[in-house]
């Protein structure tokens, strides 16, 4: 079971959070103007590392807030905790 | 009764004043306080516990830890338990075992035991109390650091308790006795950390009252799991001796030659009266001189090393004890217990009699909790042994866990494992450590063997398992070459045990019939547990009523007193029907069907999901949310919405209320309450955080009462009388604040069965004065209360869907028919790019219908299959895969239609109407109509009264 540290909170248990997927995949500004091929990509196609991996947790057991974070899908280290909406941080 | 004539004189850590009896397979024994069910029933002279599971071979006690391979047992009182080993078992008084082949056997008895769990943080955990554990946690307890201290024995000392050592068991004494005393430390004995998880969280099960037998108070929890988060941890977990494959090799009587000396020292128990030994390396001559001084006779000892024990050799010569260099083990005679020796070497063989074979092939260090941390395995070829190689967890090992087999590098390496943790968690160490003085012989090399010539049939590698070289050999010979696949294919390493004993000479025995190094080879992977651990601990009291939460609502009570029998939806508890006397249920539906289609009926309907939205944009969130315009609607009005997936499915339905320009409280179904508000919190903090709107859940806040039926409108005028209730002052889909008895209520027009129907929202803590009112005030109407069946068999009627019932997560708008509710005007909202996808247009998508059975009587079961006409024309379902149109997803009987009917996805449905397909149900073909949908009013004729 993961320690993860909420942005909020500090660092809780694995079980207070809920998994969100992949990070960085914005609901699309105009799905109108988006080809069937390109909605398909925006909804079904998901990136499946192996190693660091930009994802969104929400802290639903507490403050229910989401925030993304980088973790290494091998060792399940987390490399990093950042608020949603900023850049995906680099990793040495 | 049997004399314990196998027990010492004197010595060992029982309690001689403290005899206890117990019974193992049926007959009756004594021992002493200190044993374990198998040092006892040696000191009686039972050896062997049971027969093997394959091949029905008698099988003895070969072990005296955890890491027993053979001696299953079961105890049967006073408390049932399969599946122990009993080496692990203590003695108590009253204890009735028997002997186990392998597989144990449930007690079909309740366990009346309490069993609970803690979670704790330290600054350092400590995996055993041996020496190393011992010297690690006294220098990190010094510093104030929280340090937990777990072990699997009864008293602290490890492998000390197995020796003659006298000067450094009482330093582990006054060590553990400082422990104890300190506050900021906790050392708990009989508890097995048995799995090592991400970032340093491990789980660990102590028994607190299993040694005590009857004994043991009720109140105190039988087990417990620590969950213990540790910033740092230290493995002290010492190390298996390791066996060796050689013909008769599971006979019993053949035993660990470090095992045979814990017996003799901790136990004063004589494991057999005289003894071959047959060993790789130094570590059996100590067994040799603790044996020889308690009495046992040592017949020979073959060292498979050519040139013996430069240290033992001389010794051994001055007792009389015969080293046999370069000498291995032939054969094993005797059928249930060994009787004779054949040992084979440079000089020829010859047979030596004796009761007892000892064995050593080296020593393992026990690197499970390391490996479930994902550190690394490296094999060292001076030590014999795969050792740790690194983990990324802020872990150390320590002592014979680490390869370090000396007593005072033991000590050193704790002592430094310690302090090194602590300064690491931000302690200072003390500047010296006091460590007691301990011999240490020099230890010649280990040689290298796992399988000695003989017939591969009779060598076994896993005695639990009866998996012999041979038939390691048939996997290698089928072209495996992955101990892993080996693993899987023989079985070794899969028992009660998972391979502590095992699982490396397998290894070794693949590698050496594969003529590779065992180092590349490698081991299989280790997993949690590490030793068994009971279902009833793991659940501790998250069982019964605490298994999960139970939701009821404020009007539970009422519901028990009426007698109604109860649904679970999700956790709640919901009443399904209301028996009246010697009603089954079909007859109570069927009447509280009636009563709402024909007079008035109520319904708790409180578990419907509730939030409240409120903000300026709280209008903008929800037309982007739902398929249809929620923007549009009026203060005071109510609106049905649907909402979609990003993918265009439906994911929940509900009404959407406007209570304010900025605030609206949103309904949805009672399952999907909270992912409809994770969903609405995703959006805003996540896609549209510009938007200034909140959502909380008020589900538990409102209470509601659904009041149904063409004479609702008069039961709720005699109860409200200041509101006007008639259908132009308040009309369909509008709601009203008022007082409903005198008490604050909101009244919605909102219809769930096609019938003219009010929905009484009032507070939690109102809904039973509420509900009585409206309950007494329809006595003179008959009001009926009715329960979710009806509510199903009302709503299916009119076709209205249960989302996830009628609906899998595949079903779009447009398949339920429900067109009307996808917004044409709005440029975008969730879902709505989906709906232009070419397979969203595929004219055989499942479509919801409605289904008639031709014969006017059978009652389809939900989830039944169902087939078109052509595919069973021959009056047969034909040979699969069986064409399917689809399936039914709701059924019930009518009362309002007289006869049973269903609802139902089908390919294409709604074009084949009027068309007969079949549900196949057991072996007949059932024949039926598919129809609309909407089978009761469908010109919506009765909402208005
Ligand atoms: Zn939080």
């Amino acid at each position: 079971m993961m320690l993860i540290s909420c942005p909020w909170c500090g660092p809780r248990e694995e079980a207070e959070f809920h998994y969100g997927g992949q990070a960085h995949v914005s609901y699309p500004e105009d799905p109108s103007a988006l080809s069937d091929e390109e909605w398909a990509r925006f909804l079904f196609y998901r990136d499946n590392p192996k190693g660091p991996f930009a994802e969104r947790w929400n802290h639903s057991a507490s403050c229910r807030r989401w925030f993304n974070v980088i973790r290494d899908t091998v060792t399940y280290e987390i490399l990093a905790v950042y608020p949603v909406g900023t850049p995906k941080p680099v990793i040495a | 009764m049997s004399t314990q004539e196998f027990r010492t004189a004197q010595g060992g850590r029982i309690d001689r004043s403290r005899p206890i009896r117990f019974r193992f397979d049926g007959s009756d024994y004594t021992g002493y306080v200190g044993d374990t069910l198998a040092s006892a029933l040696l000191a009686n002279g039972v050896i062997q516990t049971s027969t093997s599971i394959k091949f029905d071979r008698p099988r003895g006690i070969f072990a005296a830890g955890a890491e027993e391979p053979n001696a299953l047992v079961q105890v049967e009182a006073p408390f049932p338990e399969p599946m122990l080993t009993a080496t692990t078992v203590e003695l108590y008084d009253g204890l009735v075992a028997c002997g186990l082949g392998g597989q144990g056997r449930l007690s079909p008895e309740p366990d009346p035991a309490r069993y609970d769990s803690v979670h704790v943080h330290c600054d350092v955990l400590v995996v055993g109390a041996g020496p190393a554990g011992l010297a690690a946690a006294a220098v990190a307890a010094e510093t104030g650091a929280r340090v937990i201290v777990v072990d699997e024995r009864p008293e602290p000392g490890g492998s000390l308790l197995g020796t003659r050592e006298t000067s450094v068991l009482e330093w582990a004494t006054s060590v553990a006795d400082r422990l104890r005393s300190n506050p900021e430390v906790k050392l708990l004995t009989r508890t097995t950390a048995f799995g090592y998880y991400d970032d340093n969280f491990v789980l660990a099960v102590e028994r607190r009252t299993n040694h005590l037998g009857a004994a043991a108070p009720a109140h105190r929890s039988r087990e417990r799991i620590w969950r213990i988060r540790a910033r740092r941890v230290i493995l002290a977990t010492g190390a298996h001796e390791r066996p060796l494959a050689f013909n008769g090799n599971d006979i019993p009587g053949v035993m660990l030659a470090g095992a045979a000396r814990t017996y003799v020292n901790r136990y004063g128990v004589l494991p057999g009266r005289r003894a071959v030994v047959l060993t790789t390396n130094d570590s059996a001559y100590e067994a040799v001189f603790d044996l020889l001084d308690a009495g046992v006779e040592i017949a020979a000892v073959a060292d498979l090393r050519t040139g013996g024990s430069p240290v033992w050799g001389p010794r051994c010569a001055e007792r009389g004890v015969e080293v046999l260099a370069g000498y291995g083990v032939a054969d094993v005679t005797g059928a249930d217990r060994v009787s004779a020796v054949t040992l084979a070497g440079p000089d020829g063989s010859r047979d030596v009699a004796a009761d007892l074979l000892l064995v050593s092939g080296g020593w393992n260090p026990v690197g499970a909790l390391y490996s479930h941390a994902g550190g690394r395995l490296r094999f060292d070829t001076d030590l014999g042994s795969f050792v740790p190689d690194g983990c990324r967890q802020a872990v150390a090992v320590a002592g014979a866990a680490k390869g370090t087999f000396g007593l005072a590098g033991c000590l050193a390496e704790g002592a430094a494992a310690g302090r090194e943790a602590v300064e690491a968690a931000g302690f200072t160490a003390p500047a010296d450590t006091r460590l007691p003085a301990a011999d240490e012989q020099p230890a010649s090399p280990t040689a290298q063997v796992w399988v000695l010539p003989g017939d591969e049939s009779r060598q076994y590698v896993d005695l639990q398992r009866d998996v012999t070289v041979a038939e390691i050999r048939r996997a290698t010979g089928a072209g495996m070459r992955s101990v892993e696949h080996v693993k899987r294919y023989t079985t070794a390493g899969t028992a009660h045990d998972q391979g502590k004993t095992s699982g490396v000479l397998t290894s070794g025995v693949v590698a050496h019939l594969l003529g590779v190094d065992v180092g590349e080879l490698g081991t299989t992977t280790f997993r949690p547990p590490y030793t068994p651990v009971s279902f009833a601990a793991l659940a501790g009291r998250d069982r019964g009523m605490l298994y999960d939460p139970v939701r009821v609502t404020a009007l539970h009570p009422w519901h028990e007193a009426a007698g109604a029998l109860f649904e679970n939806v999700g956790q709640w508890k919901r009443p399904w029907y209301y028996p009246r006397d010697g009603e089954d249920m079909h007859a109570a539906v069927l009447r509280e069907c009636r009563a709402a289609r024909e007079g008035v009926a109520m319904m708790d309907a409180s578990t419907l999901g509730k939030i409240d939205v409120q903000g300026p944009d709280a209008a903008v969130l929800l037309d982007r949310l739902y398929t249809n315009m929620m923007s549009t609607l009026k203060v005071g009005s109510i609106r049905y919405g649907v909402m979609c997936r990003a993918d265009g499915m439906v994911f929940d339905d509900g009404t959407v209320i406007r209570l304010a320009e900025d605030r609206f409280l949103v309904t949805t179904t009672t399952g999907g309450a909270a992912a409809v508000l994770e969903w609405m919190e995703d959006f805003l903090q996540t896609e549209w955080p510009d938007l200034r709107v909140h959502c909380t859940s008020v589900t538990e806040q409102w209470a509601t009462v659904a009041l149904v039926g063409p004479r609702s409108r008069e039961v709720l005028a005699t109860l409200a009388p200041t509101l006007a209730v008639d259908n132009a002052s308040f009309p369909f889909m509008t709601w009203r604040d008022t007082e409903v008895a005198g008490i604050p209520t909101r009244v919605c027009r909102i219809s769930f069965s096609g019938e003219l129907a009010y929905e009484l929202n009032v507070s939690w803590w109102d809904a039973l004065a509420l509900w009585q009112a409206v309950y007494d005030a329809g006595q003179p109407f008959g009001i009926t209360t009715y329960g979710t069946e009806t509510m199903h068999v009302l709503r299916a009627e009119k076709g209205f869907p249960i989302i996830g019932q009628d609906t899998d997560g595949t079903v779009t708008p447009q398949d339920l028919g429900m067109d009307w509710i996808v917004s044409k005007k709005k440029a975008d909202f969730v879902g709505k790019r989906s709906f232009a996808r070419a397979d969203n247009h595929r004219p055989d998508r499942k479509q919801l219908v409605g289904l008639l059975p031709d014969d006017g009587t059978t009652l389809l079961p939900e989830g039944v299959h169902l087939v078109a006409a052509e595919t069973v024309a021959t009056g047969a379902l034909p040979e699969p895969p069986v064409p399917m149109l689809g399936h039914v997803t709701s059924s019930y009987h009518s009362a309002a239609l007289g006869r049973p009917f269903a609802l139902a996805l089908i390919r294409g449905g709604r074009g084949r109407i009027g068309e007969r397909v079949y549900a196949p149900l057991g072996d007949a073909l059932v024949p039926v109509t598919i129809t609309s949908s909407v089978l009761y009013d469908p010109e919506g004729a009765r909402r208005d009264g």
